[in-house]
């Protein structure tokens, strides 16, 4: 694994973001946690300059509409330098997807906040270009949110339950 | 509603023209839609417009069971289906916690590097193509051929593969594979070196992309590009070796890196790429010499579909096959991401899980899509016939690109 360990990252994180760094976990030995819209931007600047987490690997949405907060965005940001992935994530409430942008930090985050606002319409507020980027511009929904099903919910002949499902 | 921007020029003074370059132009090599605005023959913006062939396939992914997956993952990089497929069923395999017996990883690393290969003969004889010169495709393309008959010789396709299976092959190679493999190995290094005498030295083509789109390291990672670009910018940041997979660990290669980043120099970490690869696959057939010839999957029941005879005769067999079909088998509620070095860089799988038969969140991480995104700035003050052959050397896959 990398030269640094996640144990070390951990407590250089909590000793500066204090109270802000939740739900660790390391599934598959990568490094996550939890932080909110607030923190993210300086846990961001703070790993991309002060840890070398010089690449930004990915953002990406998730729904969970059972949630408090349903709306998550996901940061995948890498050091190149010591071999170490970490993911960051942010839960947003419905009523409320806003979190600011990362474009102040990586110029490639444009296009995958983009993306990340096409499909769930989380909002990146201080983005110099949010508009939609695969799906046509005059689409009204947000296709990735769960209540949004594949199919023709009308369907008899596909039901989950002879699935097992 | 906002419209994709349109660069509209009001004043009947000005001098500059709109040029709609796609979305399809025969220099684009594919879906792209750029709108340029051009003083003669420079351009002075432009705005790319991607999506004319998105067919949502994370939404389509939330529906399927994970062995059926594989199908969606081939139509992503179109020009190298194999490493994408292999990319999935090993993100698969590490959620599960799944263990390759060594001999499947060294077939994969086959199969990957050859896929490999025919990645950057597209690319690289599609760069001469745009500088004028047709023979080195044309050269090259007889042996892109030789390795889709590798393909169909192992899994009966040859531009969608969908080869393997979670959990290792679907079949053993048999010996015209390996002898297809083994002539591919000694027939190509000559066409190659030809290749390379044709252009790394040639007047016209090195006039053409020599200082043309020259990228700095920093510039490079703050888009968070990966792959052959960005190494040709002098980052040395190779999946396969930074995180090794499939055991690259017990392979010696080199990773090629660049100085300026420019058309040039993305061409020679190509061509350089494909001289690595070869040296891995020779070493991956000795190591295979040494390995159980029989073995060409992991020993999992659970997950690895048993041959038809099997399940017609055996108990077991019948159960699992019922198992996995129906998706009755419990999978662990984590999240997993796993990258491998796609032909173009960084492709990743970010799977969310949640018990189920199909994954609840599943995103692919496209290189093509995010080192795409720099095209417009940096065509910015480029002359026209720069900005199309910067494009072909950023080798960007519509599929890959749309998703």
């Amino acid at each position: 694994m990398g030269k640094i360990s996640n144990e070390e990252l951990l407590l250089k994180l909590t000793s500066k973001f204090d109270g802000h760094i939740n739900l660790v976990s390391e599934p598959y030995g990568l490094l996550t946690f939890e932080t909110e819209r607030e923190q993210i931007i300086e846990v961001l600047s703070f790993l991309k300059t002060d840890l070398q987490f010089i690449h930004l690997t990915d953002i990406t949405g998730i729904h969970y509409p059972d949630q408090e907060k349903p709306f998550g965005v996901i940061y995948h940001v890498h050091s190149l330098v010591n071999g170490v992935r970490v993911r960051i994530k942010v839960f947003l409430a419905s009523a409320d997807v806003h979190i600011p942008t990362a474009t102040t930090l990586w110029d490639g985050a444009n296009w995958m906040e983009r993306e990340t606002y096409d499909f769930f319409g989380i909002v990146f507020d201080g983005h110099p270009d949010l508009r939609r980027i695969l799906n046509v511009d005059d689409m009204t929904v947000f296709p990735m949110r769960r209540e949004y099903p594949l199919e023709d919910p009308n369907r008899i002949d596909k039901k989950d339950y002879f699935f097992g499902r | 509603m906002q419209n994709h921007l349109l660069i509209t020029d009001n004043d009947p003074q000005s001098e500059l023209s709109t040029l709609n370059l796609g979305p399809t132009h025969p220099a684009t090599h594919g879906v792209f839609q750029n709108v340029l605005q051009l003083d003669g023959e420079r351009i002075v913006s432009g705005v790319s417009t991607i999506g004319y062939i998105h067919r949502a396939f994370e939404k389509i992914a939330e529906h399927r069971p994970f062995y059926q997956i594989t199908p969606l993952t081939d139509r992503l990089n179109y020009c190298s289906a194999p490493i994408n497929n292999m990319g999935w069923h090993m993100t698969v395999e590490k959620l599960l916690g799944i263990e390759m017996p060594k001999r499947v990883d060294y077939m994969r690393v086959i199969i990957m590097e050859l896929a490999r290969i025919t990645d950057h003969i597209i690319c690289n004889g599609v760069l001469g193509v745009d500088t004028g010169a047709f023979t080195g495709f044309l050269y090259m393309m007889q042996h892109r051929e030789n390795v889709y008959e590798i393909y169909e010789e192992i899994c009966g396709s040859r531009l969608t593969t969908n080869i393997g299976r979670i959990g290792g092959f679907e079949r053993n190679f048999n010996d015209i594979a390996f002898a297809k493999i083994k002539k591919f190995i000694k027939d190509f290094p000559p066409v190659l070196r030809e290749f390379e005498a044709l252009f790394n030295r040639n007047r016209i083509f090195v006039d053409r992309t020599k200082d043309v789109a020259p990228v700095t390291a920093e510039t490079a990672l703050s888009y968070s590009w990966s792959g052959p670009i960005l190494r040709a910018a002098g980052v040395d940041y190779d999946v396969r070796a930074q995180e090794p997979y499939s055991s690259y660990q017990d392979f010696e290669f080199e990773v090629p890196v660049g100085t300026n980043g420019d058309v040039y120099n993305r061409f020679l970490v190509r061509n350089e790429e494909m001289w690595q690869s070869l040296r891995i696959i020779e070493q991956a057939l000795a190591k295979i010499d040494k390995e159980p010839s029989h073995i060409f999957h992991a020993d999992v029941p659970a997950f690895y579909l048993p041959p038809k005879e099997e399940v017609y005769n055996n108990m077991e067999a019948l159960i699992y096959h019922f198992k996995i079909v129906m998706g009755e088998i419990d999978t662990p509620k984590t999240e997993v991401y796993h990258a491998v070095e796609g032909a173009n860089g960084e492709l990743g799988f970010y799977l969310v899980n949640d018990g189920g038969r199909s994954p609840y969140r599943l995103h692919f991480r496209r290189p093509s899509f995010i080192n795409y995104q720099m095209y417009a700035p940096m065509s910015r003050g480029m002359v026209l016939s720069d900005a199309i052959i910067n494009m072909s050397s950023l080798n960007v896959i519509a599929g890959e690109l749309d998703a």
